[in-house]
């Protein structure tokens, strides 16, 4: 038999990508098929169908450029589907960025089709409306704190009002920490000085939603860090870091976000960048990739890159004081795919669990497979979403009383699954756990 | 029956999220790991259970429609493209463990099982599952059975076909068979030998018992690296010659190891040494360090530029990861590869190697060279670029001529990949007519219409009268066929009760 020859460049057939900062041949043309992603992907593990596996996707993705398929529910649905939680790339030894891939289709998508339904109305309230202004994203937490305080959560509970509610929003609403009075951008200093000798200067990135629903956090790595030698600056100009919006496809509104950021950053005298939430991390690092085609922005948003570190990143790489008290507890980390397999950071909050006095820390086994939280994701796909966080509170240790984890989207989708299960696991940032006993310490 | 008609029923079978039949969701599964020849499958299906694959194959094989089973795809030869626009059967879901013997050394997997996992679902208790493909964290041990898969640790250890004791198969007329036995030999022809390695063209497998074994006790890693690639051959042969048998020896050139460099797996190897050597001994402890110091030794002797005992398990792990992911790494260095799996006598070595680095300056294509060199398995990697007109078909003519050499020294055309449809042609390097003939004789008892992944595995010989008549006769007398009745269990009887 002849041997048939694969020559799709002879088909001259235009790419179903159209629009501006498509996903570029240089991202796919690495992919030589070998199948190592497959047994990594969370919705293949779930569904073992190619078209929902990383080389199924970039295979798709690269159809679509090549124009042997329309920009149609074949493409948009395993583009979708994707968590873009980049356990493939931890193992691809060819180096495909599925992720970015991923972010560039759902560009295409957003231009071809602004997200219609329910997701379309989710998308547009927090992507556009929302989250891209700070003011606003204050209200909604003041009105949660409202709800919360004035008794109205307890009446619209009783009342069965929560009912209309789909079934994610409902246990998000009841596994909801308390919002807290203040917002960390608005209640900490601009410059808050260090203990000791000064190591460098740190400007806090302290988030969105992170800065709602978890502000304390940001106030215990603003404690940490000072603690350990850096001078802490809170840049009040800084806004949302646009990671919801790359996940969602709404590349130009996070780039006029990211521009924000980069001038206002720039311009302060920090040595580093500290996050403490593992999505935006790694959006702040991956802000250069945004910018691929605007040379000005592209070289900015290298400066701006290079500074940024996760918290935990950042006390290794200074180095930091173990603490002195003890915090007796029984612990296992969750690695946030964010933080694993984007940012690649996994020793370093482990090493500084471990330097605790009276901590225990268990391994889960697969740790690093992603809880179904992935932005919006738990929203937008609850069933796979579902499927995901059951299999991850299977893998939770006997006798452990507390999850750690370096992410609040992960904090949150965790804290429902501990609501399911009706245990009283607590769900907790790694940094609050060192706080906590830099805390105690000063008590003693 | 046409395609509608025959997605109604497969879905009434397996339920309409088990069934992929629009164009656009086939896309996905027009090859497998080898890219250079692709094409549509009529439908995708997804049984979980082996009577669901029983349901399904009767119903294609009673209106003549052709089927293949495929795993994880993870193929390098072309066995689970659907070149006939086959119903592609995904044994993806069928992926559980179902029973562990850990008295009588067994277990019994669904066919999508990985091969990885069983070494982690069975580590607890201190044994392994001793086949390990570079693909293994992907591959299953249904395609390992199918393609009677090799590994870095088969030089002691022996391929699958060791490891394999039984299976259960849905014949391609959707008969359930077992074959094999438990433990001991099986009686009567060796049917499990058959089955192992016959590429999916005799029937699927459904569920699959194995040997496990013990972890040995202890494990040393020797990392020799060379300023010529006639030294670490020599290093190769005199560790066999010695009497040692290592557990693994592999081989990677320069250009292999620059590209493994460039991936998350870096080790960080010299850009001007000419080979490294990876050699790993097992067994007892006290055994196994000597050993080790032997084989220090007998690099040394042969002019070793350095050599290394891994110093913790995290160094060697690094070391396999290296090693097992320089297929995949390929993908930095180049945009197509097309990886070719001769064996040759470990004597010749040296010798082919230097053949093959003729070709690659002829064809003006680069090669990269990994290799089991324990087993005389080589893996030239020959890089392409499918974009450029005629580059693909370039590669395959190189792939062949490569294949050439090794036959000409007395080696083989495949170690372990398979023949699939990329070394059809190659089969008649080693085989004449009468042997090829003797090959599709035995495929028509099995698979008599030729609808089970048909075209692959044996090429039709030029003088194919009397293998037409023998099918014809075959199809005609189904009495042979039908010996295949559903019939007495050779299987565990504990799997029995499991199931
Ligand atoms: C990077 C890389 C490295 C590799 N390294 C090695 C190596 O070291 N050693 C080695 O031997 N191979 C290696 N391979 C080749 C490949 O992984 C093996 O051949 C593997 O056994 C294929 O398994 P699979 O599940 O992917 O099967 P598939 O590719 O899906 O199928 C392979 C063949 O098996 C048939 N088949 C699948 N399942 C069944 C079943 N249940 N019953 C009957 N037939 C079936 C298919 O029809 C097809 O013909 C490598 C591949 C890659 C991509
Ligand atoms: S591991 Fe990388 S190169 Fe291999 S198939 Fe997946 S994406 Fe492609
Ligand atoms: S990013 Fe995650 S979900 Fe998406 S293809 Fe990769 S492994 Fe799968």
């Amino acid at each position: 038999m002849a041997k048939a020859e694969a020559d799709v460049s002879l088909l001259q057939l235009e790419s179903a990508f159209k629009w501006p900062d498509a996903p570029d041949e240089d991202k796919y043309s690495v992919c030589v098929h070998c199948g190592f992603c497959l047994e990594v992907c969370p919705t293949y593990q779930q569904l073992g169908d190619e078209n929902q596996s990383p080389r199924g996707r970039v295979y798709l993705i690269k159809s679509a450029s090549e124009g042997l398929l329309p920009l149609d529910e074949s493409v948009i649905d395993p583009v979708f589907q994707c968590l873009d939680c980049r356990a493939c790339e931890t193992v691809c030894p060819s180096g495909v960025q599925v992720g970015a891939l991923i972010e560039e289709a759902r560009g295409q998508v957003f231009y071809a089709e602004p997200a219609k339904g329910m997701k379309g109305a989710v998308q547009k309230l927090f992507l556009r409306g929302i989250f891209p202004h700070p003011n606003r994203l204050k209200m909604v937490g003041k009105l949660t704190r409202f709800y919360q305080k004035s008794g109205l959560q307890a009446v619209s509970r009783k009342s069965g009002l929560l009912k209309i509610l789909p079934k994610q929003l409902r246990e998000m609403e009841a596994i909801l920490p308390e919002v807290p009075a203040t917002s960390a951008l608005d209640s900490l200093p601009e410059r808050i000085p260090q203990r000791g000798d000064k190591k460098a200067t740190a400007a806090l990135f302290t988030g969105c939603v992170m800065d709602v629903v978890f502000s304390d956090i940001n106030r215990a790595t603003a404690r940490v860090a000072t603690h350990n030698g850096l001078e802490v600056i809170v840049p009040k100009q800084q806004i949302c870091c646009g990671a919801l919006q790359v996940h969602a496809g709404d590349r130009e509104q996070a780039r006029q976000m990211a521009k924000h950021n980069i001038d206002v950053f720039l311009a302060s005298d920090a040595d580093y960048i500290v996050i403490n939430a593992a999505g935006c991390g790694a959006a702040l690092k991956e802000y250069p990739e945004l910018f691929r085609d605007d040379p000005f922005y592209h070289e900015k948003a290298e400066q701006f890159s290079a500074r940024v570190r996760d918290i935990s990143e950042l006390l290794v790489e200074v180095g930091f004081e173990p603490p002195q008290a003890e915090v007796k507890r029984t612990i296992t980390y969750h690695d946030a795919c964010h933080l694993c397999h984007a940012q690649k950071v996994r020793s370093q909050p482990r090493q500084i669990l471990r330097s605790i006095p009276g901590v225990t820390l268990v391994e889960m086994p697969n740790s690093d497979r992603c809880c179904g939280s992935a932005g919006i994701y738990n929203i937008t796909h609850p069933d796979m979403a579902g499927q995901l966080l059951e299999r991850k509170m299977d893998d939770v240790p006997e006798g452990v009383e507390c999850i750690a984890m370096g992410n609040p989207g992960c904090m949150m989708q965790i804290m429902v699954g501990v609501h399911r299960r009706e245990t009283d696991l607590d769900v907790l940032h790694t940094i609050e756990i060192l706080d906590e006993a830099y805390r105690r310490e000063g008590n003693e | 029956m046409d395609k509608l008609e025959m997605v109604r029923e497969l879905t009434n079978i397996l339920g309409p999220n088990r069934v992929l039949y629009k164009e656009h969701q086939l896309l996905a599964y027009d090859c497998d790991g080898y890219v250079a020849q692709k094409a549509r499958p009529k439908a995708v299906v997804f049984p979980v259970t082996t009577e669901e694959v029983s349901r399904v194959v009767k119903l294609l094989h009673e209106h003549q429609i052709p089927f293949l089973p495929r795993g994880a795809g993870t193929g390098l030869s072309g066995g689970a493209t659907p070149l006939n626009g086959e119903v592609i059967i995904s044994l993806a879901k069928m992926d559980r463990l179902l029973h562990v013997d850990f008295d009588n050394m067994r277990a019994v997997v669904q066919p999508g099982h990985i091969n990885l996992q069983l070494t982690k679902k069975i580590a607890g208790n201190g044994c392994y599952y001793a086949p390990d493909p570079s693909s293994q964290s992907a591959c299953t041990i249904g395609g390992n059975l199918a393609e009677n898969a090799g590994g870095s640790h088969c030089l002691k250890y022996g391929v699958t076909t060791n490891h394999i004791v039984g299976a259960e198969i849905v014949l391609p007329n959707g008969n359930i068979v077992e074959v094999g036995s438990y433990m001991g030999d099986s009686l009567g022809y060796d049917l499990i030998g058959l089955i192992v390695g016959s590429e999916g063209t005799l029937g699927i497998a459904t569920a699959i018992t194995v040997k496990i074994l013990k972890k040995p006790e202890a494990v040393k890693t020797v990392m020799a690296m060379y300023d010529s690639v006639e030294d670490a051959s020599n290093t190769v042969s005199d560790v066999i010659s010695s009497g040692i048998i290592p557990a693994a020896m592999e081989m990677m050139d320069q250009l292999a190891m620059q590209a493994v460099d460039k991936s998350n797996y870096y080790v960080g190897y010299p850009t001007d040494i000419a080979a490294v050597l990876l050699i790993e001994v097992d067994g007892l402890a006290a055994g196994v360090e000597e050993m080790a110091e032997k084989i220090v030794h007998m690099c040394q002797k042969h002019h070793v530029r350095m050599v290394k005992v891994a110093e913790s398990d995290a160094e060697r792990a690094l070391w396999w990861s290296s090693r097992k992911m320089a297929f995949g790494a390929m993908g930095r260095i180049s945009p197509d590869y097309l990886v070719q799996d001769g064996v040759i006598p470990r004597t010749r070595l040296a010798e082919v190697l230097a053949k093959i680095a003729d070709i690659s300056r002829e064809s003006g294509l680069r090669i990269a060279n990994v290799f089991h060199a324990g087993d005389g398995n080589l893996h030239p990697l020959i890089l392409y670029d499918g974009r450029i007109p005629g580059q693909t078909k370039l590669a395959q003519e190189t792939g062949s001529a490569v294949l050439k050499v090794c036959a000409d020294v007395g080696g083989s055309i495949t170690g372990e990949h398979g023949v699939g449809v990329e070394k059809l042609e190659e089969m008649r390097f080693l085989f004449n007519d009468a042997e090829l003939q003797a090959q599709l004789a035995i495929r028509s008892v099995f698979n008599p219409q030729d609808l089970c992944n048909a075209g692959k595995l044996v090429p039709k010989p030029s003088r194919c009268v009397e293998v037409k008549r023998a099918q014809q006769l075959f199809q005609a007398e189904q009495a042979v066929y039908d010996g295949f009745q559903e019939h007495t269990s050779i299987l565990s009887p504990a799997y029995k009760e499991a199931k």
